[in-house]
């Protein structure tokens, strides 16, 4: 009997070792993206780990990732057009095709069987089957005969629909996915050079920052046929810019405490809105030019972090006073955060100190650092059941 | 005057006019290099591509630089592109730092160490 034990337990860990996952859920999981070196870390947030590695993705410089609605599946997207499809179970990459020249990142579709690409070079969006990564539709954004535009802010809406901005074109475009290889596309006019966007959290509203003036284009997704108008114009008060050494990302973390809380562009300021009129209510000034303007997901705190060179510093502000109540600086080259997904805890990447730090949000104290070769995003698998990530 | 002090005036001089003179072609030393390498790749990549191939802002690759005259490039950055994306970086280098940056764009820019 004894040796029988022995054996069966012998035989479990040998199945373990031979690449068998232990049995685990995977809404606590996550990547983090290792910029230089073309790999993820794949960690999970409930005991705060690194569980290995995925390598061969290319250039992630401004890598970005989406993942399948049952968590297992990342699809990382990397500057170089590669497309990788990551199994976070087992940690190998199940997938990878080159799409593009020149991409910037992308998104799922309502019913999970879609992924959007959208590129800069050849400019426009690409639809491939999530499970093959088959291309099934190419949508060039295409404004003037032979000429193609740079997509920013695409976001998956409700309706097999995505909605994204062409930085050249001062256009937003809905293009409906209902037949995967008919694809049908909205033009919408916006204002002067998007350079990114993000749809609140219902899927109602699109807003797309803009660089080359001040304000923000918003499209009323409930009712498209009225158009885009300019909210927040003339933020900048005919004052000179300061200069922008990094372009602000905008995402649907953007509202708390029913208002909007918004990067301004050339001004050392997180602009407020109103959700409900889109006028302006408050500006916070902050110490540098914000990139990540991320509130905590029960909205109570807004994360703020810089453009070079202020990029050392973090600054939170409390949404009821409309104050910075903390700043600190978690290591050199902040990138990015990520909230855990009901915000009691937030990680950060320092690329230049090769970190990533976890930081409790009600007292923040460090909780955890993990060591990192040159961290950028962080991203954590439960942004697949969010509309517009 | 004391000989001493002399020498010292006539050192100094010399001293000043070696450093107007070799101004120009002065490299930055090799600490400076790798702090420019960092911040071109690093945070000029934010917008033109960690591998510089072009993101927001063009490629700055060997084949697209070659069309462009130094100065006009070392202009570009030190003051940026008005109404363009491209900011003046003229705080954080003088002008021998930027023309070392051109010359290596033109030659194919250095890996990160
Ligand atoms: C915030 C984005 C951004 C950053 C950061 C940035 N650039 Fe640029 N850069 C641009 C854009 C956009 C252009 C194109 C401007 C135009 O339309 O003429 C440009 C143009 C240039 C050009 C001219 C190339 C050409 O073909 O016209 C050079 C050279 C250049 N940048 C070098 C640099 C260097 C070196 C750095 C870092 C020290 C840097 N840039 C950082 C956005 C950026």
């Amino acid at each position: 009997m004894r040796a029988l034990l022995i054996a069966a337990s012998l035989a479990l860990g040998l199945s373990a070792c031979a690449g068998t996952p232990a049995l685990r859920g995977t809404g606590d999981l996550g990547v983090v993206i290792e910029r230089a070196a073309g790999r993820v870390q794949v960690v999970e947030h409930s005991q705060r780990t690194a569980l290995g590695t995925v390598e061969g993705l290319g250039d992630l410089s401004h890598a970005h990732v989406t993942f399948s609605r049952d968590g297992r599946y990342a699809y990382v997207f990397g500057r170089d057009g590669g497309l990788t499809k990551v199994d976070l179970l087992t940690r190998r990459i199940d997938r990878r095709i080159i799409q593009a020249g020149n991409s910037i990142g992308g998104s799922i579709s309502q019913d999970g069987r879609l992924i959007v690409a959208q590129n800069y070079e050849p400019g426009g969006i690409k639809a491939f089957d999530a499970d093959t990564l088959e291309l099934l539709a190419d949508v060039p954004a295409e404004y003037a005969p032979g000429k193609f535009s740079r997509v920013v802010g695409l976001a998956d809406i409700p309706g097999q629909r995505f909605v994204y901005a062409l930085f050249d074109a001062n256009e937003i475009r809905v293009t409906d996915f209902t037949d995967p290889r008919k694809p049908v596309t909205t033009r919408y006019p916006a204002g002067k050079q998007p350079y990114d966007g993000l749809v609140t959290p219902d899927g109602r509203w699109f807003l797309a920052g803009l660089f080359g003036e001040d304000g923000i284009s918003l499209l009323d997704l409930w009712q498209p046929e009225a158009g885009s108008r300019k909210v927040l114009a003339g933020y900048g008060r005919g004052e000179e810019k300061l200069p922008v050494f990094k372009m602000p990302h905008l995402r649907g973390w953007s509202m708390a405490a029913g208002q909007a809380w918004l990067p301004a562009i050339g001004r050392h300021e997180v602009l407020v809105a109103d959700a409900r009129s889109w006028q302006e209510v408050a500006r916070v000034p902050v110490k540098g030019q914000p990139v990540f303007v991320m509130a905590r997901p029960d909205g109570r705190q807004v994360w703020v972090n810089f453009a070079f060179p202020d990029n050392e510093w973090v600054q939170v502000i409390d949404t009821v006073d409309k104050r910075v109540v903390h700043t600190f600086s978690p290591g050199k080259a902040v990138l990015h955060m990520e909230f855990t997904p009901r915000g009691e805890e937030v990680w950060l990447s320092a690329r230049d100190s090769n970190r990533v730090t976890v930081v409790d949000t009600a007292t923040f104290a460090v909780r955890r650092e993990l060591p990192v070769d040159a961290p950028s995003g962080i991203f954590f698998s439960a942004r697949g059941q969010r509309i517009g990530f | 005057m004391d000989r001493s002090l002399l020498i010292h005036v006539t050192v100094l001089l010399g001293l000043t006019a070696l450093a107007v003179t070799s101004a120009p072609a002065a490299e930055p030393d090799s600490a400076r290099q790798k702090d420019l390498i960092h911040l071109v790749r690093q945070d000029c990549g934010s917008c033109h591509g960690m591998r510089l191939a072009g993101g927001l802002g063009p490629s700055l690759l060997p084949e697209k630089m070659a069309d462009w005259p130094d100065d006009s490039l070392v202009a570009t950055i030190l003051h940026g592109r008005p109404g363009t994306a491209m900011p003046g970086w003229q705080r954080f280098m003088d002008e021998a730092e930027a023309g070392w940056i051109v010359a290596r764009l033109k030659q194919g820019f250095p890996a990160l160490p």
